[in-house]
């Protein structure tokens, strides 16, 4: 196959190249240049964008003989994950913006464009399986590597992506054996630190990156029965079931630490409470993802609403093409713009995003 | 097999030159030294200078080696400007063409934003030619206060030759020094520095058959130039540095050669050029020539105004970086020419300047020849392009969609 392999310039991408290489496929390497106005050296713990970034990737294609490109996405990835962040923050949601990038950038701007020019399959450093079902069509799965797996974060794809893609990875026991085979393969960046921060985000500090994008929008912080009990500079900064940071002047009648069960963007303001009224019995899920045909009934499965969060076991069903799925025993900090994923062990059933929540049980106890 | 039309990006180095600089590698001896071996050297450095200045009309003393064709011209922008201001302070005007190369376009910009400088770009018509007017005004206007003026010998991204002696001409009037980059020029086109009435012209090594990291800026006897390295006081004090005599041995063989056969190649090199124009136009109908083109024969490059190895397109609907990697997996190695910022392929500065649109200008892809050319280069290029310029659209249109 002429597989496209993403280069990051970090350690997983270079070492699933390398492992579509061995498997005889015809590999170019791709960098995307997802910001135009790039640092020289990468700094913090952000993961692709720099300079010296560019740097590792195109010194990881030579090590693996392979062609390499930089392809300009920047336009693509400010019009779609950028702006999406800043709309679904501004509208009091909490948004993922590697499942956009996922959704919009390399599953669908790179695949799209590499299927044009040819290639058979996107292959990404990615931590996930494919497998393929009796029926031929292919599965997404947990990695072996359960503390590594990202298949939360690429089930926005789809079946029809999924079948242009390669995630060589995806049976790595863990990530020291990933580095260790990029040592043996004369990778020189073997040692490089891993990336969790928002790539776009310096410094990791999302509350300013807000701040500078969105600007200074004063309000009230209140209680659940509207009482003002603090302001705030802007309800983007807050997430549901935060509670460090909402520097409240007052404390709680009761003593017990508040934390943050709404935002309310229209009136501007930021709804606190105690912790056991964050708990949710149902998800509500738009914009639904399925691997495989929807579920006709009730099915048993887990759901997962963060990218490290743990799994908890809940029953789906479809309403109006959209999901519900209730979860055993309720889920804590559930925002609106979080995704959903449902899971049948280590198989993706399918993907939604969260448009709301239901507690069934009325004021809890 | 490949066919590589990339000439302006390197070319082959001559055989004269490798045999030159593998004969002289196993040498010992710093020219500056006063010992044997020392004046063995500098006999060699002497030598190589001479033969470089007599193949381009120029004194021995006007030759200072510099370690390419970037550092030459920082040498002729920085050093000048310095070397201007410090005589008067007035004079703070950089007076450049907007196509030329970023090594004269990036140190202009420079002294804008860190030495006082006022940069002046000056305008090019939709051939990439200069705008004398626009220099006839401005040294009408600020001819006291203008510190010198760089304009190209011929641009590398579409080949256009500058009007350098209007240039010229008008630059002494008001006694403002002229630079010239002439990277692309030499070995293409004659080049008489003394004919030429210039006060410094940039060689660089690699680009006509020498050994890369290497080149000199020839400047006019008692022209003023202020050092940027600063050190052991070679080269009449303005760029330090060990001479490396065995590189320059070969750079100067390569400039021998190049120019010495320059008429018969660039005839040969020429036509190639033409058939390859044709035939690229007739496999794509829509591709656009940029740069010198001849209304009167329907659109081949116009002769007179373009160097001989230059023939450069856009492609509409295509992005460049998909037609180069298409085309490398074809055999075909060419560029977009225009330097890469940040690892981004951008839309080139001389097109814009040109006139053309951002979109237009992204598909742009430049076919240069040299001494190692043949017309079996030209055929893959035209066997590889109608499947690749469809290819290139599909992906084009796939990342617009």
């Amino acid at each position: 196959m002429r597989v496209l392999a993403a280069l990051s310039g970090g350690v997983d991408s270079a070492v699933a190249a390398a492992r579509a290489v061995d498997a005889g496929h015809d590999v170019v390497g791709v960098h995307m240049a997802l910001s135009r106005t790039r640092d020289q050296f990468r700094t913090g713990s952000r993961g692709c964008c720099s300079i010296e970034d560019a740097g590792d990737a195109r010194r990881a294609a030579d090590v693996l003989g392979i062609p390499y490109y930089v392809w300009d996405l920047s336009e693509r990835f400010e019009e779609t994950v950028v702006a999406d962040f800043l709309a679904e923050y501004e509208a009091g949601r909490t948004p993922n913006p590697c499942v956009r990038c996922n959704e919009h950038i390399k599953f669908a701007a790179l695949l799209d464009k590499a299927v044009a020019l040819g290639f058979d399959a996107v292959c990404t450093g990615h931590y996930a399986r494919i497998e393929t079902a009796a029926d031929g069509s292919r599965e997404l799965h947990r990695a072996r590597d359960a503390a590594k797996d990202q298949s939360y974060v690429l089930a926005v794809m789809g079946p029809e992506r999924l079948a242009r893609s390669m995630f060589p990875l995806g049976d790595v026991a863990s990530k020291s054996q990933t580095r260790a085979e990029a040592a043996a393969r004369g990778l020189s960046i073997s040692a490089k630190p891993d990336s969790y921060d928002i790539c776009f985000v310096a410094d990791g500090d999302t509350p300013g990156f807000l701040r500078d994008r969105l600007g200074s929008r004063p309000g009230d912080v209140v209680d659940t029965d509207g009482t003002v009990v603090g302001t705030h500079d802007g309800a983007y900064a807050y997430t549901v079931g935060q509670r460090r940071g909402l520097a409240l002047g007052r404390p709680a009648a009761d003593g017990k630490p508040r934390y943050v069960l709404a935002i309310e963007p229209v009136s501007n303001r930021v709804v606190v409470g105690p912790a056991d009224e964050l708990a949710v019995d149902e998800l509500l899920g738009g914009d639904v993802v399925w691997f495989g045909a929807p579920p006709a009934g009730e099915v048993a499965c887990e759901v997962q609403v963060r990218a490290h969060g743990a799994p908890a076991a809940a029953r789906a069903r479809v309403e109006d093409g959209a999901v519900v799925a209730r979860v055993d025993g309720g889920l804590r900090g559930v925002a609106a713009g979080q995704s959903l994923v449902l899971y049948a062990g280590t198989r993706v059933l399918g993907q939604a995003t969260v448009t709301g929540t239901r507690r069934l049980s009325g004021v809890a106890s | 097999m490949t066919a590589y039309l990339d000439h302006a990006a390197t070319t082959p180095m001559l055989p004269g030159a490798v045999r030159v600089l593998t004969e002289q590698l196993s040498r010992t001896g710093n020219p500056s030294s006063l010992h044997a071996a020392g004046r063995a050297a500098r006999r060699v450095v002497e030598e190589s200078r001479e033969r470089l200045a007599a193949s381009l009309g120029a004194r021995p003393s006007e030759v200072v080696w510099t370690a390419g064709g970037t550092e030459a011209d920082n040498l002729a922008l920085k050093g000048l400007f310095w070397a201007r201001r410090t005589q008067d302070p007035g004079r703070l005007r950089v007076v450049v063409s907007a196509v030329e190369h970023h090594a004269v376009l990036d140190p202009a910009f420079w002294l804008a934003e860190h030495a006082g400088a006022e940069l002046v770009l000056l305008p090019v018509d939709g051939s990439g030619v200069v705008d004398v007017d626009a220099l006839r005004d401005e040294l009408a206007t600020n001819g006291d206060r203008v510190a010198l003026v760089s304009v190209m010998w011929a641009n590398n991204e579409v080949g256009t030759l500058q009007p350098l002696d209007d240039v010229v001409g008008l630059a002494r009037r008001y006694g403002v020094p002229v630079h010239a980059d002439a990277v692309q020029a030499v070995g293409q086109v004659p080049v008489d520095f003394a004919r030429s009435g210039l006060d410094a012209l940039t060689v660089s090594g690699h680009k006509l058959g020498g050994p890369g990291n290497v080149g000199a800026l020839l400047a006019r006897r008692g022209l003023e130039l202020t050092p940027v390295l600063h050190g052991g006081g070679q080269e009449r004090g303005v760029r330090s540095g060990t001479l490396d005599a065995p590189v320059l041995a070969s750079v100067a063989e390569a400039v021998v050669e190049a120019t010495g056969a320059r008429d018969r190649t660039a005839a040969r090199v020429a036509a190639l050029r033409d058939d390859l124009v044709t035939r690229v136009r007739a496999a794509v109908p829509d591709a656009v020539l940029r740069g010198p083109a001849d209304a009167s024969t329907g659109g081949a490059a116009d002769a007179a105004h373009r160097l001989p190895n230059n023939a450069h397109f856009t492609f509409p609907g295509c992005e460049g970086d998909s037609l180069l990697y298409l085309l490398d997996s074809a055999g075909v190695e060419a560029s977009t020419g225009s330097a890469c910022q940040a690892g981004v392929p951008r839309p080139s500065h001389v097109l814009l300047a040109m006139g053309v649109d951002e979109v237009d200008a992204r598909g742009a892809l430049r076919f240069s020849l040299g001494h190692t050319s043949s017309a079996a280069d030209v055929d893959a290029l035209v066997e590889a392009l109608p499947g690749v310029v469809e290819r290139a659209r599909a992906a084009g249109l796939a990342v617009v969609r």
